[in-house]
């Protein structure tokens, strides 16, 4: 009966056995393969990216091993290269960034999804939609223009260094911090709120005792997310770490790191061992990233279930 | 009042203060682009080649029209793909491989851009022996595709079954009914998310660095280096010359224009009715 109304064409051949290409015809197998295929080279895109980075990567993996993480010299002319000014670099600007944006980020989250009123929290939010959405380029041209000169006059002798680099850093990621941690916490279910409210708990009780405990395990999430960001940050870090290989004894001197340092040799570097030691260097802070992105994952999808069972 | 309740106030105030912190960013950044790039800005920035250093004069007309060359061919090359992938995921896919590719896409989505880079220099330029527009496109390509998944997926399976239901029951087959009915009703929020993503691959300036490189002159192929804007902004900045540096804010400010723009007009294309169906 149903046959009638749309597929009455098919009708005279439904005797015939070949219904593999009979259902090809009918459009649904053709649109299955066309949408399949384009799902499975995401898989393959991502696949050629490991495989690019380690097979071409190769020729510095084989010379120095292990030891080019901690090796403390690079240079390309004597063709020695270790990473460990630019490992440094990465990681302590990308930890004090933290430092600074995570208390103001979580601190605007809440008060986001929690505490401000409806209308002005809307608001709000759009306008830290519009923050996320600034290209990193334009950070890091106030940093050379704006901040720079600041912490020159803060005591950082050439302006551009770790710190520097370090406070640009926190402002392009509170942003992500804040939207991820605002999400987090709207996904507590409402019944939290009210049973802590009816016991008599004010708003920050509230909030502070069982909202945010509640959505613990989404706002660490989102601290790994953007960490993950602030180690892959390449162009503002490029314009105002100082570009110096070296591990100053001081966070206001220049420094390094590793998104930086491929942005300015990758095309300048001429011997192959330069070339291959710069993508071992992208295939290092690709493993990073990923790790903390598998991690960050898994801990949102973590609250998001635990919000989900109530 | 009592103890609990002053505590109450002044954690409002206190998370209050980190809030308008965060958006006060916003406006420092407008606020220094206007004054700084508004002054550079001229008819001149836009019509006319860059000059030499230490010239006056010159614009960036190669360097906007190169952005607008390289987003149409991201546009061609990952917005398909990426919805394409979408769709799988949200109507067509299976368990195991759709979480797989779920996965993946976000894993792509956080590698760093430069990495991205990277594989577009070895993929595209290694071969063709040169930078080009194409491994531009290639590496925005590859940034763009997991973001159209998720908004795609996400925007579809916000269509409520009963409208496949109905399509269903009147005897259309599973790929018409994707079409014609479920594609149709998402429509709004998946050229949001598009319009949000180009958006955000516009300002991408790492990937191009050793992509599609930069060019003094007019990109005249597929295959020829091209200048972009956010490569010029960075050029520009890090150049010693007062009248680069000068130039550097105005594309700094025009940048910048697009993406709010951009950003706004997503908004306004979500509401007010595409917002009820989320």
């Amino acid at each position: 009966m149903g046959s009638r109304v749309a597929t009455i064409e098919h009708l005279p051949r439904a005797k015939t056995p070949r219904t593999f290409f009979r259902r090809l015809r009918a459009g649904d197998h053709i649109a299955w393969a066309i949408t399949a295929l384009a799902a499975a080279a995401v898989l393959a895109i991502t696949l050629l990216l490991v495989w690019e980075l380690y097979s071409s990567s190769a020729l510095a993996r084989t010379k120095f091993g292990w030891s080019f993480l901690i090796g403390r010299t690079w240079d390309p002319v004597a063709g020695e290269f270790g990473a460990l000014p630019f490992l440094y670099g990465t990681v302590v600007t990308s930890a004090l960034a933290l430092a600074m944006a995570v208390p103001l980020g979580v601190g605007a989250a809440i008060f986001l999804a929690e505490l401000a009123p409806p209308r002005i929290s809307d608001g709000l939010t759009f306008i830290v939609e519009l923050l996320a959405a600034v290209p990193s380029v334009i950070y890091g041209l106030l940093g050379i223009f704006v901040l720079a000169p600041l912490m020159r006059r803060a005591g950082a002798p050439y302006g551009v260094g770790i710190m520097t680099a370090a406070v640009v850093l926190a402002i392009m990621i509170l942003p992500f911090i804040v939207s991820i941690s605002r999400e987090a916490l709207l996904s507590v279910p409402r019944e939290q709120r009210e049973a802590a409210l009816a016991l008599g708990a004010t708003r920050w009780e509230a909030t502070w005792q069982v909202v945010v405990p509640y959505a613990r395990l989404g706002i660490f999430g989102s601290v790994f997310l953007a960490l993950a960001r602030a180690l892959g940050e390449t162009m503002a870090v490029t314009m105002v770490i100082g570009n110096t290989p070296q591990i100053g004894a001081s966070l206001l001197e220049p420094g390094y790191s590793i998104a930086a340092v491929i942005a300015n040799e990758f095309t300048e570097a001429v011997e192959d061992l330069h070339l291959s030691a710069l993508i071992e260097l992208g295939l290092v802070l690709f493993g990073l990233t990923l790790v903390l992105n598998a991690l960050a994952r898994l801990l949102i999808v973590m609250t998001k279930r635990k919000g989900a069972e109530q | 009042m009592t103890r609990r309740k002053i505590t109450n106030a002044v954690m409002f105030g206190l998370t209050g203060l980190c809030a308008l912190l965060t958006i006060s960013v916003l406006f420092f950044i407008l606020g220094y682009l206007v004054y700084y790039g508004g002054r550079s800005l001229s008819w001149d920035f836009f019509t006319q080649l860059p000059a030499p250093p230490n010239e006056p004069g010159g614009g960036m007309a190669n360097a906007i029209v190169g952005t607008g060359k390289l987003l149409l061919l991201t546009a061609l090359i990952g917005v398909p793909i990426g919805f394409a992938a979408g769709v799988y995921l949200a109507e067509f896919g299976g368990r195991t491989f759709s979480s797989i590719v779920r996965y993946t896409a976000d894993l792509l989505n956080g590698v760093p851009s430069i990495v991205i880079g990277i594989v577009a220099y070895a993929l595209v330029v290694v071969p063709m022996k040169r930078f080009s527009l194409l491994a531009g496109a290639v590496a925005l390509s590859i940034i763009v595709i997991p973001i159209t998944i998720r908004t795609t997926e996400q925007f579809l399976r916000a269509v409520p079954h009963s409208l496949r239901e109905a399509a269903l029951a009147l005897g259309a087959r599973k790929w018409q009914t994707v079409a014609t009915v479920v594609i149709p009703a998402a429509f709004r929020g998946v050229l949001t998310g598009t319009i949000l993503g180009m958006a955000r691959v516009a300002g991408e300036t790492a990937p191009l660095l050793f992509t599609s490189f930069s060019n003094q002159f007019w990109n005249r192929g597929l295959d020829e280096p091209a200048a972009t804007l956010p490569v010029m902004i960075f050029n520009y900045a890090i150049s010693p010359y007062e009248e680069w540096r000068r130039q550097a804010w105005a594309a700094a400010l025009v940048l910048l224009t697009l993406m709010l723009a951009a950003n706004l007009a997503a908004r306004l294309v979500l509401s007010p009715r595409g917002a009820r169906h989320g």
